[in-house]
């Protein structure tokens, strides 16, 4: 007899070995991963949101989804610098910055639409994931040609204070990621399913042409996605622009892929599983990084972080491909 | 009477099929005008044309006064028609009363800017909204259903649930696709006086239906289309003489 192999014993053991190991090294240095992980997890989660939104009601993967974020995070550098330049004060600058940074991605979400998905409704489903592809690298050389290939520095516009809460060291810039993403993501959900527009565009997730025989316009729908998507995608790029202080034409490609992941572990369509599969990825690789030094006797470092996330993404569509909070695959007409 | 609906020369082709040839019908304001035909006729394919979910080859409608912006559905819905299905198409992950509150999407004003900043205009138009869905709901009787998801209803309950989801819309004209079907009696004689009722309540009912008895109880006229070509038009008992009708429902007798 053939006892098919199922590692879960020893994942869970290696999972379980964690906690009392932390004991002996010291419980704020997890904490620490912890809140660091939630700082980058929050920004993965407003990333996901957008694929997610776009996934629930179009059936696409918007892969261009990164870019978008490359360029918010570079017009909000550019427009920082800029403003400062003119003497506004920083709390000023960060606003004014977003704002910007909002709208040239919003305004880049509705062309991408347009040129590269909307002729494509139709086709077979391959197409447009091959045009996003194609919509990705285009964003990627017109940003390199824009902006270099250096690494640019983002004006710090937050004070550079650290508060420590129970032996854990946390920035105000990564209280004010938290924070942000933490109210925008509840005014997202808010939106979807307290309002006349939310039940429009659940409708037509659910079924397109018959929200449309109700008077829903489905075009308008999808482009108000692409613009939600695109205004959180500004706004992570900014916020990750602040927290490492850089930002360059090739960020959004490792970011894209890593909310994407995010995406998929909370289930793709699922506009919670999304800000659940962002939190948990952050923490997931936060804890790695910290700890696959001590776990691999210094054979690994933490430059390996990159790793965890695409384990998680091979996981999930290994063990459980709908998702934590799963996704039933809509019927279309 | 005054028409409210006037299509003139409907065609559709699918590939090398002409499912609907030149059909040309007139629909009276406040009737219950029946389409019957043997399966396969093109009566539903008439529905998607009228309601805009397929883009017609020829032909044109007129309704209300002016030409019906076939090929967008939601356009169609905003201009008054709304139609149910054969086979039921409700939202079914949002409860009875979400369902029904979708329709009113067309007769809503409030836009975007609203919507996200939680206006006051905006909180007092969904507070409408709401009731207004479940006066529907009543109307169809199913209020004490409001809350359940739209997949958890019973079959009757579900095509009740889409008449009422339709009716959100305001149309001047409710297109039933086959309302009977897969009900038993009891449900065909509560669904027989619901569309007495609509019509009553001065609504004009457009009914494809199987169900022979029921329509020729229920309407005021009929058509019958055979292979997508209106055969015979008229009020029910001339049309059960028709000897073109009992020739496509029955075959020739040799």
């Amino acid at each position: 007899m053939v006892v098919p192999y199922k590692p879960y014993g020893q994942l869970a053991l290696l999972v379980l070995c964690l906690p009392p190991y932390r004991i002996i090294r010291g419980v704020d240095i997890f904490l620490q991963q912890v809140a660091n992980g939630l700082t980058l997890g929050s920004i993965y989660a407003l990333v996901a949101l957008g694929y997610t939104l776009v996934y629930g009601i179009l059936g696409l993967i918007n892969f261009a989804h990164g870019e978008v974020v490359m360029v918010g995070a570079l017009t909000a550098l550019a427009a920082s610098k800029f403003l400062l330049a003119a003497a506004l004060p920083p709390a000023v600058v960060f606003v004014l910055a977003f704002l910007l940074a909002a709208a040239v991605c919003m305004a880049l979400g509705i062309v991408i639409e347009r040129i590269a998905y909307r002729p494509l409704r139709n086709a077979p489903r391959l197409a447009p994931l091959i045009t996003a592809i194609g919509v990705s690298i285009i964003l990627q050389q017109l940003a390199m040609m824009l902006w270099g290939r250096s690494y640019h520095a983002m004006p710090q516009l937050l004070p550079e204070m650290a508060f420590a809460l129970g032996g854990v060291q946390i920035t105000v810039i990564q209280l004010v990621i938290i924070g942000v993403a933490g109210l925008t993501m509840a005014a997202l959900l808010v939106l979807v399913n307290r309002t006349r527009l939310g039940r429009a565009m659940r409708a037509t997730a659910e079924s397109p042409s018959i929200a449309a025989l109700m008077g829903v316009d489905a075009n308008r729908i999808i482009v108000l996605a692409f613009l939600i998507g695109s205004a959180l995608a500004a706004l992570a790029g900014m916020l990750v622009a602040s927290n490492y202080g850089i930002a360059h034409y090739n960020m959004g490609f490792m970011l894209g892929l890593k909310a994407f992941t995010a995406a998929v572990l909370g289930g793709i369509g699922n506009l919670a599983g999304a800000v659940v599969g962002g939190l948990l990825l952050g923490v997931i690789e936060a804890l790695g990084a910290g700890y696959i030094g001590d776990l691999t006797g210094g054979v690994l470092g933490s430059q390996y972080q990159d790793v965890f996330a695409f384990f998680v993404l091979i996981g999930v569509l290994v063990l459980r491909p709908a998702g934590l909070l799963g996704e039933r695959v809509a019927e279309r007409a | 009477m005054t028409a409210l609906l006037e299509a003139r020369n409907i065609g559709k082709r699918f590939g090398g099929v002409r499912a609907l040839q030149a059909v040309s019908l007139t629909i009276q304001r406040g009737e219950i005008y029946g389409l019957i035909g043997p399966n396969g006729a093109g009566k539903t394919t008439f529905f998607n044309v009228l309601t805009g979910l397929y883009p017609r080859d020829e032909g044109e409608v007129i309704f209300a006064g002016s030409p019906l912006p076939l090929g967008e559905p939601h356009r169609v819905a905003q201009a008054g028609i709304a139609r149910t299905f054969q086979n039921i198409r409700l939202f079914a992950n949002m409860s009875a009363r979400e369902n029904v509150m979708v329709g009113r999407h067309a007769r809503s004003k409030v836009g975007v800017a609203g919507a996200v900043l939680r206006s006051r205009a905006q909180r007092e138009e969904e507070a409408a909204i709401s009731r207004r869905a479940d006066e529907l709901l009543a109307y169809v009787g199913i209020n004490a259903r409001a809350g359940d998801l739209a997949k958890n209803l019973s079959y009757g309950d579900q095509r009740r649930l889409e008449i009422a989801r339709a009716l959100a819309t305001e149309p001047q004209l409710l297109a039933l696709d086959e309302p009977a079907a897969g009900m038993n009696a009891t449900e065909t004689a509560a669904l027989r006086g619901l569309i007495v009722r609509l019509r009553d309540d001065g609504f004009t009912v457009l009914l494809i239906e199987h169900d022979i008895k029921l329509v020729m109880g229920l309407c005021d006229r009929i058509a019958v289309l055979d292979y997508g070509q209106k055969i015979a038009d008229d009020v029910p008992a001339a049309v059960q003489r028709n000897p073109k009708v009992i020739e496509a429902y029955l075959g020739t007798t040799a």
